[in-house]
């Protein structure tokens, strides 16, 4: 949910007449080249991503020990009927690469969403009920960020066996401080104003003034750190795949594949580059997005 | 002063509790019972069941039960290896060496290099070597590093055979561990040549390491140097006419360097986290790699005790940052 209002925006506004505020961030937004070559990659891969089994020359788990470790087709050896070369027991990886692609955004639209949606009503919680519930609430968040992130995700995982679900749930965990900041930092500020006492003075109750004045007014920072936490989660889950503990084989998720192809590294490059390619490429873009978003939405910077 | 530092220190001791809690109900959630885990496949017979549930006080209420491993805890009790029987602190102390070692020097890689490429995309703002290190930056704030050092490894090793594929030293020489920093150690012993082979294992796990760090502190000192740059006393340092290095290196740096000082300590936990995929990927005997070793044997004695001590490690640069960058900036110290 919270990724598509986030891309709301950029990919309505060409079409929109006159709605103020679009048309003023697409301007900014739209000024910022890197921003918006992440916004084109991040689109691509949705694509990608929604047209898997149409666009996939293979099944991605069919196996075929008689073409095992074919190179690239520009290699000596290679086919155009497999163009990024084939894996240890004879996938086709760039199809294995685009079903990834469905992996790691789902992973990553996931993740945020859950912890924004934890993160933001414990923000909330401890920005208006204040008192011992915030020094608790607050003093577990500062804890969770004290460990090494990664740290404490691999052991949650190891805790709860390992597995997609636990490794997402974990990442989930690591990254919810942020948004639990984030929330609170944007409660205190907002409460004190006039609009939030005009709602409470015509009768407004506390989920009310939560939910439907505070909230809508700390948006801008919240979808700023969800496009920077959607590539945390997908750089996460694939360094947990890669230690075997997030996505079990034969999943075609990226760091799993690197992990499944580790051993063969002296032998075969393109069982380890291409991988890794894919997320360092969708986490650029997402990265870039964000700092794009960032600038465009920070009033601060407009000026 | 005193007071400042007495209020820092106090601060940690809530997260020092939290971490133990962590630790004590993480281990707790294991599915299962704990002494069938403790014994691992092999089970166990219904007395010495008994006698290990005494002894391990699972007969007790949970809260007896967190006060006995919080105290076993700070008398510096953290249990043994299931695996090879010996006390986690010790097998903890004998392998921090390497990843402080790792550690160091990926981070003096990541000053070395990033201080200068953001101090000078900051002076030449906007030019094409200002793009380029906001660029490569940004690529290195991505990477995944557990694929950069595969690639590293496909470049320098196995293409151009530079640098070993994994390990901290050549098989060929033993040295007897003294500091536990291989660097140093080999230089006290009497083979110069060993030297040489640490310092070849240590050049990509290096990179590796230092690269998110490198990209952060380019970003960091880039920016913070273009916010001073543009202060008032600057303008006044130009107007007197002194020269562009003096503005740069006297007026401007000292000024910028300290939310930088504060980003670099902030990096600790990245790389403690960096390091366990580092050391996964190159054999190195670490900490990191102990863990990852651990979780796969079901080592939860080692896993719990070394998660513990990682945090507390990492909590205790925190608090260091802290009280150092008290000492430098004054205004720190006095509002609290």
């Amino acid at each position: 949910m919270t990724t598509e209002t986030m891309e709301a925006p950029a990919v309505a506004v060409p079409t929109a007449t006159p709605p103020h505020p679009l048309r003023e961030f697409w301007g900014y937004f739209s000024a910022n080249h890197g921003a918006v070559a992440g916004l084109f990659i991040i689109v691509a891969v949705v694509l990608i991503a929604l047209l898997a089994p149409v666009i996939a020359p293979h099944d991605p788990n069919l196996t075929n020990t008689a073409i095992a470790l074919q190179p690239p087709f520009w290699q000596e050896g290679g086919s155009i009927a497999y163009p990024l070369g084939t894996d240890p027991i004879g996938r086709d990886i760039l199809s294995r690469l685009i079903f990834g692609a469905r992996l790691s955004l789902l992973i990553g639209i996931a993740v945020v969403a859950l912890s924004i949606a934890v993160g933001t009503v414990l923000g909330l919680v401890a920005g208006f009920f204040r008192g011992l519930t915030e020094i608790f609430i607050m003093r577990l968040m500062d804890i969770v960020l004290t460990l090494p992130s990664l740290l404490l995700a691999i052991v949650i995982v190891a805790v709860l066996g390992p597995g997609l679900m636990n490794a997402m749930l974990a990442v989930a965990l690591v990254i919810l401080p942020h948004y639990v900041r984030l929330a609170r930092a944007a409660v205190i500020t907002e409460t004190s104003k006039d609009y939030v006492t005009a709602a409470r003075v015509s009768g407004a109750g506390t989920t009310r003034l939560m939910f439907k004045e505070v909230l809508p007014n700390c948006t801008a920072p919240l979808i700023v750190q969800a496009s920077l936490g959607i590539s945390t989660a997908i750089l996460d889950a694939a360094a947990l795949g890669f230690l075997g503990l997030g996505a079990q084989p034969p999943s075609p998720e990226w760091g799993t594949m690197l992990a499944d192809a580790r051993e063969f590294v002296l032998r075969a490059w393109w069982v380890v580059t291409f991988p890794g390619l894919a997320i360092l490429i969708t986490v650029l873009a997402f990265n870039l997005l964000g700092d794009g978003l960032r600038d465009a939405l920070d009033p601060k910077l407009k000026r | 002063m005193l007071r400042f530092i007495l209020t820092r220190v106090s601060l940690i001791i809530p997260t020092f509790l939290g971490i133990t809690l962590l630790a004590f109900f993480l281990i707790r959630l294991v599915p299962g019972d704990p002494i069938e885990t403790l014994a691992g496949e092999r089970g166990i017979d219904p007395a010495r069941h008994e006698q290990l549930r005494k002894e391990y006080g699972f007969d007790k209420p949970i809260i007896v039960q967190y006060g006995i491993y919080l105290t076993r805890v700070l008398q510096g009790d953290l249990g043994k290896s299931m695996i090879t029987q010996e006390p986690v602190l010790n097998e903890f102390s004998s392998l921090f060496p390497a990843t402080v070692e790792l550690a160091l020097c990926a981070i003096l890689f990541a000053l070395i290099l990033g201080l200068p490429a953001g101090i000078i995309a900051a002076i030449r703002r906007n030019s094409i070597f200002d793009h380029g290190v906001m660029g490569i930056s940004l690529a290195g704030y991505s990477m995944p590093i557990f694929w950069w050092g595969l690639i590293l490894i496909l470049l320098f090793s196995v293409q151009f055979d530079l640098t070993p594929v994994s390990g901290r030293i050549d098989v060929l020489y033993y040295i007897e561990p003294i500091t536990g920093f291989l660097l140093i150690d080999t230089l006290l012993s009497d083979e110069p040549e060993a030297f040489w082979s640490a310092v070849n294992h240590l050049i990509l796990p290096t990179i590796v390491l230092g690269t998110v760090p490198l990209a952060v502190i380019a970003r960091m000192t880039r920016s913070a140097m273009l916010e001073v740059l543009g202060e008032d006393y600057i303008r006044t340092a130009k107007a007197k006419g002194l020269s562009r290095f003096r503005i740069v290196a006297l007026h401007a740096l000292r000024n910028a360097l300290i939310p930088v000082v504060t980003v670099i300590g902030l990096q600790v936990g990245v790389l403690f986290t960096g390091a366990i995929l580092t050391e996964t990927i190159f054999s190195w005997p670490g900490v990191g790699k102990w863990l990852i070793d651990a979780i796969f044997r079901r080592d939860y004695p080692v896993l719990q005790g070394g998660a513990l001590l990682l945090g507390v490690v990492v909590m205790a640069v925190n608090l260091l940052v802290d009280l150092a960058y008290g000492l430098i900036n004054p205004r720190i110290r006095h509002t609290r």
